[in-house]
């Protein structure tokens, strides 16, 4: 019997105990961003959508090999001597001429292990997270700065230059090989 | 003459709404009451296994992370501690011990969503709501270090990726201080509650034997009266230099090992979690946290088990090394998954409304049963 | 009053009757349903530091208008295995149900659908036509989970209907009357001719009946709140267990039918407790109207006070919801014929006697 009346006391008074509590929150200020009109600041470590500075790429592939999802697509043909690529901003020449760098937001992670190993901190994470798309093909982002007939043309460029190395090889033959044409490069002056 | 009756076969998931994700329970059912539960996983499964084999040892930390996403840190930790150990390096003392405030961290976020949506399962809505506004401030703080809020990649092996952002100190204390009153109002307003306990307790005892039997490990064992916590028993990391309880069930609202001790168990170590991470923030050594990052991961041939406990019980990582820079195997033993095993022996006889106590109090995220 | 206007400007008593059961649909059970639902979202809202609807209107203020829009707009979808009639007319019978309800309920001296006698059996006899709609609802959806929904609703409407009746009868035995307009009536003056405070008669009996008045109260909202399947009675929707239950297969209008129901329900029963107890549509301190002796402003005030006693309680619904889980099906029934009906039948026992007395 005294249990009978603890059970339907003790129901009626956790109950008002709760409720009192769901009271008290009717009046605390609420913890909801109005998410369009008002934004969150975020930290400068952010992690959200990749950017590639294309004028300090020296298309060395590390970022596409650390990706584990093989996101990252880069393709680079090398310049031919003579050819002036410019410098990345800490000082290292650029000896290719990166033709495809694509990354496929798509399958990007972001797990940020591109950005470490870069050479020249070319790729970075950056605070973008708004670029949702209708077409999942849309979120294959082309970071290269050439327009499709300069890609074009270096390609065939060395292309040419490698046909005409190879018919100058035959020519004469017993000659030795040449050196590597990275090293050949310098500016003109 | 009788009327001929039969079970009705229910569906529960994979598309339902407390099925934590995309389980699937074939319920035999005598009017309310089930005669049998059988669960179907595998509609999450993404070849974690399998991927490893073709990603180096760096790369495997960001899939860890989508095992169990609730506690992605602890996976990491727990991955990174087998890589540790198959490589024999040792790492600073800083960064054990800012894994061990993360993992804490991660640790009472994980919780956190455990009670709330087990609040959720049983009907009270606002107790979620208030853990995710809870969880969600300790996300920022992961936020503001590593630059994610969910999938981190913040462990690495030998080290970390970022040192703790300057203010992480600080907001640690804040979080801390705002934190340990709301587990109060918590208790009182879930816990305690008197239909709360009516729903929960005395349902789906585990009795210890049986959970033995079935490898069961974390707050569900010891739920059932068992202290066992490899934090304590099997020390890892620096957590043999903290001071911290390991609560077990009493039974203090029915029988040991029942749904309320299951559910009161994580949040009691909420709790022992605040005390460890104090704890760690006071003691914390300077140093550098990058420092014994291994350049190339490449491990003499060889094979390696280390176990951790995460949130949800013991993880166990058993990797075979085959000398190239890539794992040649990598087994996961994950708390979700055992604990699943136990559904059809713990179900049986309970009501349909039982099984949705049952199965948010045993704590499961598909992610990890599926991998 | 109000009919007896309409029969003067018709000329017809047959439109004037028609006309006047359409009112307390359009004049009020759609404007608070949209109300309501915004209530609800705004109070579950603010309880669990949130916002809730904010776009539409200030504060979110024309969302339901704009999400019934959506509900008719929506392409009516009729499962291929349901019982297709019966699918088609259990929202009906349950919105006819909630909806005779209003009928019976004293909104103000001047306005009561239909004055009959037996006013407060006739709610709790319509009230019981839900059941047929929610069952049939269940059934004819073909689906495991509607169906237990469905089961469930019935067994727990019909026992939670004992209780309640209980409650009533000990209010009947004071009273001497089943007439809501004439209870109304008696609690005028002052609150403390209310029901809960031992009704209008002064004496010694009216000091011994609070106590039992006021379990008595307890009582019947814990059970009216079981009748309208609202937390922490919700089992039959429960949408943790059995997706929300008997309405799981209904969208578009046919779903908004269950939705005005439920929200027309959850105010007849607040109106059933306010008539009770809290005497219907009395004012608690007096009439501005028999202050200034506008007489015209009285039936007005009478209908805002009656309105806003039926929203503090549908409000206290809410709270409850927002803030309990939920019970289990034999908790359920444990709750109703292990304490509400016993304790019901001695208040009964020990109201009758001191009346008697």
């Amino acid at each position: 019997m005294k249990e009978y009346f603890n059970n339907a006391w003790s129901a009626l008074y956790t109950i008002f105990v709760g409720m009192k509590i769901t009271f008290k929150h009717l009046f605390v200020p609420s913890v909801t961003i109005q998410y369009p009109d008002v934004k969150l600041q975020l930290p400068e470590r952010e992690r959200n959508r990749l950017y590639v500075n294309m004028d300090d790429c020296i298309g060395c592939d590390q970022c596409a090999r650390a990706c584990p999802v093989d996101c990252i697509t880069i393709e680079t043909v090398k310049g031919i001597p003579g050819e002036d690529l410019g410098k990345t901003s800490n000082g290292k020449k650029k000896a290719l001429w990166v033709t495809k760098f694509d990354i496929d937001f798509a399958k990007c992670c972001y797990c940020q292990l591109c950005v470490f190993p870069c050479p020249t901190e070319c790729i970075y994470m950056t605070d973008v997270y708004e670029f949702s798309e209708f077409e999942r093909s849309n979120l294959i982002y082309d970071f290269v700065t050439l327009t499709p007939q300069e890609r074009e043309d270096k390609k065939n460029n060395y292309a040419k230059f490698e046909a005409e190395k190879a018919a100058e090889k035959a020519a004469a033959k017993p000659a030795p090989a040449t050196k590597p044409i990275e090293n050949q490069e310098t500016p003109k002056p | 003459m009788a009327l001929k009756t039969e079970e009705m076969i229910l569906n529960m998931g994979p598309q339902h709404p407390s099925t934590h994700g995309v389980l699937r329970l074939e319920l035999e059912l005598e009017g309310e009451i089930i005669v049998g539960a059988k669960p179907h996983i595998g509609y999450l499964h993404r070849c974690f296994e399998k991927h490893c084999e073709a990603m180096n040892y760096s790369q495997v930390i960001p899939y860890t992370d989508r095992m169990d996403y609730l506690a992605s840190m602890y996976n990491e930790f727990g991955y990174v501690t087998a890589v540790e150990k198959l490589l024999g390096i040792q790492v600073p003392e800083r960064v054990e011990y800012i894994r061990v405030i993360m993992g804490e961290f991660q640790r009472i976020a994980s919780h956190l969503v455990a009670i709330g949506t087990y609040g959720l399962d049983i009907g009270a809505m606002t107790p979620f709501l208030y853990c995710f506004r809870d969880r969600e401030k300790i996300l920022s703080l992961f936020e503001q270090t590593c630059g994610a809020r969910l999938l981190y990649n913040y462990i690495w092996v030998g080290g970390l990726s970022h040192d703790l952002h300057p203010d992480f100190i600080h907001q640690a204390k804040e979080f801390i201080k705002y934190f340990r009153p709301k587990i109060k109002e918590l208790n009182d307003l879930l816990t305690k509650n008197k239909i709360f306990i009516d729903r929960t307790a005395n349902v789906g005892i585990l009795p210890l034997d049986l959970a033995i039997n079935y490898g069961i490990s974390g707050p569900n064992l010891r739920a059932s009266g068992f202290k066992w916590d490899i934090r304590k028993d099997d020390p890892y990391s620096v957590y043999h230099k903290f001071d911290f309880d390991i609560p077990i069930g009493q039974g203090a609202m029915g029988t040991v090992g029942d749904c309320w001790d299951r559910y009161y168990m994580r949040v009691l170590e909420m709790e022992e979690s605040l005390k460890i991470i104090e704890q760690a923030i006071e003691q914390i050594p300077e140093g550098d946290v990058t420092s014994a990052i291994p350049k190339r991961i490449k491990p003499a041939v060889g094979q390696v088990y280390s176990r951790v406990e995460n949130p949800r019980g013991e993880l166990g990582y058993f990797i075979i090394s085959d000398g190239t820079v890539n794992p040649f195997r990598v087994k996961v033993k994950g708390p979700s998954f055992v604990h699943l095993g136990i559904m059809n022996e713990l179900l049986k006889g309970y009501m349909i409304a039982d099984v949705i106590a049952i199965l948010g109090s045993i704590d499961i995220v598909l992610g990890e049963v599926d991998r | 009053m109000i009919y007896d206007f309409l029969f003067k400007i018709t000329d017809s008593n047959i439109i004037a009757s028609i006309i006047q059961s359409l009112l307390p649909l359009f004049i009020f059970i759609l404007p608070f349903a949209l109300f309501a639902v915004w209530l609800e979202r705004k109070v579950s809202a603010h309880m669990q530091d949130r916002l809730g609807p904010m776009r539409v209107g200030y504060h979110g203020a024309l969302q339901t208008i704009a999400d019934i829009l959506k509900l008719v707009q929506k392409e009516d979808i009729i499962p291929n295995e349901a019982d297709k009639p019966l699918f088609n007319i259990a929202p009906v019978l349950v919105f006819i149900g909630s909806y005779a309800v209003f009928a019976a309920i004293p909104f103000s001296g001047a306005f009561i659908g239909s004055n009959i006698d037996l006013g407060i059996i006739f709610i709790i006899a319509a009230s019981g036509f839900v059941v047929a709609g929610i069952l049939m609802a269940g059934w004819a959806s073909n689906n495991k989970y509607s169906l237990l929904g469905a089961m469930r609703s019935a067994a727990q409407i019909i026992s939670y209907e004992i209780p309640t009746v209980l409650v009533v009868l000990t209010i009947i035995m004071i009273t001497g009357t089943t007439n809501l307009q004439t209870l109304s009536e008696m609690q005028t003056g002052h609150f403390w001719n209310w029901m809960i405070l031992g009704g209008p008669k002064f004496g010694i009996a009216k000091f011994i009946f609070i106590p039992f008045m006021i379990i008595n109260f307890i009582i019947i909202y814990i059970s009216t709140l079981a009748e309208v399947n609202r937390t922490p009675f919700d089992i039959p929707e429960a949408e943790s267990e059995l997706v929300s239950g008997y309405h799981t297969e209904y969208s578009g209008m046919k779903f908004a039918m269950f939705f005005l129901a439920e929200y027309a329900n959850m105010f007849a029963v607040s109106a059933i407790v306010t008539a009770l107890f809290f005497g219907g549509y009395q004012s608690p301190v007096g009439y501005v109207g028999n202050l200034f002796g506008i007489h015209w402003l009285i039936p007005i005030e009478q209908f805002f006070w009656f309105t806003a006693k039926g929203i503090f309680f549908v409000f206290v619904q809410m709270w409850l919801r927002w803030t309990l889980p939920r019970l289990r099906v034999d908790q359920l029934m444990t709750a109703c014929w292990k304490y509400l009906i016993p304790i019901a039948f001695v208040n009964l026992i020990i109201i009758g006697l001191i009346t008697v007395l």
